[in-house]
C-alpha cells in the first residue's frame, strides 16, 4: 500500500523543552492512524509539523510526496487540518465560512452537504461566536473537508461533542476514509481511538513509547483476561491449575480468574465437568485505556 | 486575486456587523470637525492655519486622520486578535494565503476611511463654507498613498506586538500623539518647537500636508510624498523581517 505519510527522526523543540524527540511512523494510504498519549505528550506538536503549521528542528517529513517546510501550499491544498487551537471571527456566519473556505479551494466539495452532514444547517446564519463548542468543533472539521482532502488531520475532533454527536462524527470519518481518505486522529478517548483507529500510536514525553493495532497493543500490553462467576467454592486450586490462569481469587462468594489466552472457553469447560453452571459466568477483556495506563505510567 | 476579493468582500460584511467600531471610526472625526468649526469658524487668518480658514485647514487634516485610525487602531487591533485567537492559523491552515488576509484587512481600511471621509466632506461642505479640493485627482492620489502607507504601519504594529492587548495599546498611544501634534489638533503654528519636532516625526503629520497642499491649491508635495513613502516602505520591510513570513504560523 502507498504511504502517504511518512515522519523519520522528528525532532521539536520550544526553547528549552523539547517537545518531541526522535518520533518516527507511517501511514498507509486509506488508513486511519490515531495518536494518543497523555497531556503535552507533544501529539499537536508532531501533527502541526507534518502538516507545515510549525517546523521542525530535525528530521524529514514526506507527506503525499511533498515536504511540508518548503512545498506548503501545495500541501495545504490537498490536506484538511481541524487544528486543536483555533478560531474563526466571531461575526462570521457559518454559511459564510464554508462558502469562503470552500471558493478558495481548487475542486472543493459541496459546502451545503457538509453543513447538513455535520449537523449545521438548522444554523445555517448563525455567527460563529454564538455557537456552542460542539457546534465549533463540528464546523471546523466540516472546515477541514471543504476540499476534498486526500488527508485529513483531526486534533481532538471530538472534544466537546455530546455522545449522540460523536457516534455521528465516527460514521462520518468512516465514511470519508471509505473514499480513500487517510485520517490522522489525535484523541483522548480510547473507545474512538478503539472503534475507528487501524492503527495507534502511544506518545509520552515526546516519544513514541509503542506502535501497533488496538488489538495488537492490547495482546501485548494489558493481554490480562478475567473471568468472574459467583459459586460457594472452597477449593481454588483446580482453577489455577487450568493452562493460561495465572491467578485465582475469592470475594465473598464472588470467583475471579485472571490469566491469558483462551482461559474463559477453559474455565466453562472446566466448571461443567464438575457440575457447576454459574448463570453470571462472564469475561472483561483489557482495553485500550489499560494499554494506555501500562504504558504512560497513569495509575495500574 | 480572486482570494483577495472573497476575503475583502467577508471582512467588509464583518466590519458593518461591529456597529460600535463603525460608530466610532466614522463619527469620531466629525465630532471633533463640528467642535473646532464652533470654536474656530472658517475665517483665515494669516497667522495660523496655512493661512486658510480654520475649516479648511481641518477637513483635509481629518481625512488624514481618518485613516490614521484606521491604520494604527482599527488594523492592528484586528490583526493581533485574529493571531492572537488563532483566527489566521485557521485562515493559513485553509488555503486562504497569508498575503490575502492582509490584503483584506487594508482593502476594508481603504473603504472605510474613503466612506469616512465622504462623509466628513458631505458634512463639513453642508455646515460650512468649505472650498472644494483644488485638484481631484490629487487629493485622490494622496489619500491613496496614505492610505497604504498608514495600512503597512497598522500591519507592523499588528504583528510586532506579543498580545492584541499590547498592540491597541501602542496603537492609541501613538494616536494620540499625532491626534494632538500632527496638525489635526491644535494649528502647528501655536505648538512649542518640541511639540512641532514631534509632531513632524509622526506619519501623519506628513499625510496630512500632502493632502493639504492637493486640497488648499499648493499642487502635489513631493517632499511629504517621499516621507510618506518611506514610511509605508519601513513599515512593510520591518514587518517582512520581523515574521519571516510566518505570520500565522508557529516558529
Ligand atoms: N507554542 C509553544 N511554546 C512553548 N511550548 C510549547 C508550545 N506548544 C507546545 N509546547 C510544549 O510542548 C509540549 C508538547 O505540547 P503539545 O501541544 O504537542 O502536546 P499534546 O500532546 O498535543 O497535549 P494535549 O493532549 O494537552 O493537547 C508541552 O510540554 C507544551 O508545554
Ligand atoms: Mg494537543
Amino acid at each position: 500500500m502507498a504511504t502517504v505519510i511518512s515522519v523519520d527522526g522528528l525532532r521539536k523543540t520550544y526553547g528549552s523543552t523539547v517537545a518531541v524527540r526522535d518520533v518516527s511512523f507511517t501511514v498507509d494510504a486509506g488508513e486511519i492512524f490515531g495518536l494518543l498519549g497523555p497531556n503535552g505528550a507533544g501529539k499537536t506538536t508532531t501533527v502541526e509539523c507534518v502538516q507545515g503549521l510549525r517546523r521542525a528542528d530535525e528530521g524529514t517529513i514526506t507527506v503525499l510526496g511533498l515536504d511540508p517546510a518548503t512545498q506548503t501550499a501545495e500541501l495545504r491544498r490537498r490536506i484538511g487540518s481541524q487544528l486543536q487551537e483555533s478560531a474563526l471571527p466571531d461575526r462570521i456566519k457559518v454559511w459564510e465560512a464554508l462558502e469562503l473556505f470552500t471558493t478558495l479551494a481548487p475542486g472543493a466539495a459541496h459546502w451545503p452537504t457538509l453543513m447538513e452532514q455535520w449537523g449545521l444547517s438548522g444554523k445555517r446564519d448563525a455567527t460563529f461566536g454564538s455557537l456552542s463548542g460542539g457546534q465549533q468543533q463540528r464546523l471546523f472539521v466540516a472546515l477541514a473537508l471543504v476540499n476534498e482532502p486526500e488527508a485529513v488531520f483531526l486534533d481532538e475532533m471530538t472534544t466537546g461533542l455530546d455522545p449522540a454527536a460523536r457516534r455521528v462524527a465516527w460514521s462520518l470519518i468512516r465514511e470519508i476514509r471509505e473514499r480513500g481518505t487517510t485520517v490522522v486522529l489525535v484523541t483522548h478517548l480510547m473507545d474512538e481511538a478503539e472503534a475507528l483507529c487501524d492503527r495507534v500510536a502511544i506518545v509520552d514525553g515526546g516519544r513514541i513509547v509503542d506502535l501497533d493495532t488496538p488489538q495488537g497493543l492490547i495482546a501485548r500490553h494489558a493481554g490480562q483476561v478475567e473471568v468472574r462467576f459467583s459459586a460457594h467454592l472452597d477449593d481454588l486450586s483446580w482453577l489455577e491449575a487450568i493452562d493460561g490462569v495465572e491467578r485465582a481469587g475469592r470475594r465473598g462468594n464472588q470467583v475471579e480468574i485472571a490469566g491469558r489466552g483462551p482461559v474463559l472457553a477453559l474455565v466453562a469447560s472446566a466448571l461443567v465437568e464438575r457440575g457447576i453452571a454459574p448463570e453470571d459466568l462472564r469475561v472483561e477483556r483489557s482495553t485500550l485505556e489499560d494499554v494506555f495506563l501500562t504504558l504512560t505510567g497513569g495509575p495500574a | 486575486m480572486r482570494a483577495l476579493a472573497r476575503t475583502t468582500w467577508v471582512e467588509l460584511k464583518l466590519f458593518r456587523r461591529e456597529p460600535l467600531t463603525v460608530a466610532v471610526t466614522l463619527g469620531l472625526p466629525l465630532v471633533l470637525l463640528f467642535v473646532l468649526g464652533g470654536v474656530f469658524g472658517n475665517t483665515p487668518d494669516p497667522e495660523v492655519y496655512r493661512g486658510v480658514g480654520p475649516m479648511d485647514y481641518y477637513v483635509p487634516a481629518y481625512i488624514g486622520l481618518v485613516i490614521a485610525s484606521l491604520g494604527i487602531v482599527g488594523l492592528p487591533a484586528h490583526l493581533s486578535a485574529y493571531r492572537e485567537r488563532g483566527v489566521l492559523r485557521r485562515f493559513v491552515a485553509s488555503s486562504v494565503p497569508m498575503w490575502a488576509v492582509i490584503g483584506a484587512q487594508v482593502m476594508v481600511t481603504l473603504v472605510v476611511a474613503f466612506l469616512g471621509s465622504v462623509l466628513l466632506i458631505t458634512v463639513a461642505s453642508v455646515t460650512y463654507d468649505i472650498h472644494f479640493p483644488s485638484s481631484v485627482p490629487l487629493v485622490v492620489g494622496g489619500f491613496f498613498l496614505s492610505g497604504l502607507s498608514f495600512s503597512a504601519i497598522g500591519v507592523f504594529l499588528g504583528s510586532a506586538f506579543p498580545t492584541a492587548r499590547a498592540a491597541q495599546g501602542a496603537g492609541l498611544m501613538l494616536w494620540f500623539v499625532m491626534m494632538i501634534l500632527g496638525g489635526a489638533g491644535p494649528p502647528p503654528e501655536v505648538l512649542t518647537e518640541g511639540m512641532r519636532a514631534v509632531g513632524d516625526a509622526t506619519p501623519v503629520r506628513h499625510v496630512i500636508l500632502l493632502l493639504q497642499d492637493a486640497w488648499l491649491g499648493f499642487g502635489w508635495n513631493w517632499t511629504e510624498t517621499l516621507i510618506v513613502a518611506v514610511f509605508m516602505a519601513g513599515a512593510v520591510l520591518v514587518t517582512i523581517l520581523l515574521t519571516r513570513g510566518r505570520l500565522g504560523r508557529e516558529r
